[in-house]
């Protein structure tokens, strides 16, 4: 038997779907079984790539249930073919091969995907991440491709840009009208001696710059209104807020529904810290926790009071250990919970944070909000 | 008796401590009882019409009272009972 003759039998005993069949009816489990440089010029969205000559070795892993409903594809049809048949002899029931293969699938015009190529530097930078089945290649590419908003490049801000670089999210962006000053240093471990005077942004962008050149980092000295905030949000695709003040946490809330921005809010008072995730008509918002902010003098600043230098370090990285889960979409995030922490007795309470049926500006959906520009009421001093 | 976490903003009142132990049926009548040992606090968590203040949350174990029946909201011994004031450093 020649390999003509050959490939003639074993398309014959395998079921083959034709790419029209694949697309109208997506199976749930789609593999394509080319090598990789075939894949990295594009597959179809959702498929699995698994080479042909990995597939048996890692099948049983990536598909538990022989049971289960799989689909191959390759180039042109035969080695999908070739393949389906071993996966049927290893117990595969419902396995069939796409005819015509991927050539066939973009000779329809229907839709591809290139997936994101590590460089060899990357794949060291993130051998940890990429070793974690939770964030793997794909989960990788996805912080790489994220935009995150770091509102406030100071206590909160700093060690949250600090491991959200580290993490390789691929564009930061900072917010911060402000320069660094000496009683900075103790907490805002993203600035440094030498940078004394010169504005936090820049000083953040040099750190994140050294640490991970990887990332994108766009500098906006300035401080949110009503006229900017939008403007400034709508790119990114979730914001971390570690301001220091009422009106921007207020303002930042009210955008942030308008746009359906996530918020990884925090806040912090000598030693003890908040924190919670606000996910706009999902989960419960700002003004769900607290409808009005307080009156001059009924809030002390951290400036008057003092702060706990590693206080904001651990929040800081709570900050960012939410935004790395929501942009991977893994784990169960703190939306709906808010978590308090209290540094002298290290303790850790959790309280339950229902959205508020009454809130002003999230209990109905689709009704316009407008921004407002809170007077400086607040003594929270800059 | 209801043990009262008092957040770092309030301990002044309080002498610096930051867990008292107050009588009281209903979360009114704890903060009525509060008053009592630490005058000056209730106007810190509530409003000149007596209502809890916009920008402090009370919760008993892990249920905000507003999401409960309020000031009505019911005791028993030894429930923790926690004021959360909005704090904004960052």
């Amino acid at each position: 038997m020649n390999f003509q003759q050959y490939l003639k039998q074993v398309k014959s005993e395998i079921r083959e779907v034709s790419v029209d069949e694949v697309n109208a009816k997506r199976p749930p489990v789609l593999i394509d079984v080319r090598e990789g440089d075939e894949y990295n010029d594009g597959y179809i969205p959702g498929a699995t790539w698994i080479p042909r000559g990995k597939l048996e070795l890692r099948i049983e892993d990536a598909v538990p249930d022989r049971a289960q409903e799989i689909v191959l594809y390759c180039a042109g049809g035969n080695r999908s073919a070739l393949a389906a048949k071993s996966l049927h002899e290893l117990g595969y029931d419902k396995v069939s091969s796409m005819a015509g293969g991927y050539g066939a699938w973009k000779r329809a015009n229907l839709p591809t995907a290139k997936p994101f190529i590590f460089t060899q530097d990357q794949k060291s930078r993130y051998a940890r991440h990429l070793m974690l089945p939770e964030i793997g290649e794909a989960g990788q590419a996805k912080l790489l491709q994220a935009k995150v908003l770091l509102l406030g490049a100071g206590g909160l801000g700093a060690p949250a840009g600090l491991y959200l670089a580290a993490a390789g999210v691929g564009t930061i962006g900072l917010v911060d009208d402000d320069v660094v000053d000496e009683s900075n240093l103790q907490r805002q471990v993203i600035h440094n001696t030498k940078r004394v005077g010169i504005p936090k942004v820049d000083s953040a962008k040099q750190t994140i710059n050294d640490l991970n050149p990887d990332v994108n980092v766009r500098t906006h000295q300035l401080r949110l209104t009503s006229d900017n905030v939008l403007e400034i949000i709508k790119d990114y695709d979730l914001i971390v807020d570690g301001t220091d003040n009422f009106q921007t946490r207020y303002l930042l809330n009210d955008a942030s529904l308008i746009l359906k921005k996530p918020v990884i809010n925090a806040s912090i008072f000598q030693f003890e810290g908040q924190v919670t995730v606000f996910k706009p008509f999902e989960g419960p918002c700002y003004r769900c926790l607290y409808p009005e902010p307080p009156p001059p003098g009924m809030a002390p600043s951290c400036n008057e009071a003092g702060v706990l230098g590693v206080l904001p370090g651990v929040i800081g990285v709570l900050q960012a250990t939410e935004a790395v889960k929501l942009i991977l979409g893994i784990g169960k995030s703190l939306v709906g919970r808010l978590m308090q922490y209290d540094a002298l007795n290290m303790k850790f309470r959790e309280f339950k944070l229902p959205r508020d049926p009454k809130c002003v500006v999230c209990s109905e959906p689709g009704k316009k909000i407008e921004l407002i520009d809170y007077e400086a009421f607040c003594s929270i001093a800059r | 008796m209801a043990i009262v976490r008092i957040p770092t903003p309030l301990r002044k009142l309080t002498g610096g401590s930051e867990e008292v132990t107050v009588a009281g049926k209903s979360v009114g009548e704890l903060i009525g009882e509060l008053e009592k040992q630490y005058p000056g606090i209730k106007e810190r968590i509530c409003d000149e019409a007596g209502a809890v203040r916009r920008f402090v949350n009370i919760f008993v174990k892990d249920e905000d009272i507003r999401f409960l029946q309020n000031l009505e909201t019911p005791l028993g011994e030894k429930d923790e009972v926690s004021i959360v004031p909005a704090i904004a450093g960052g």
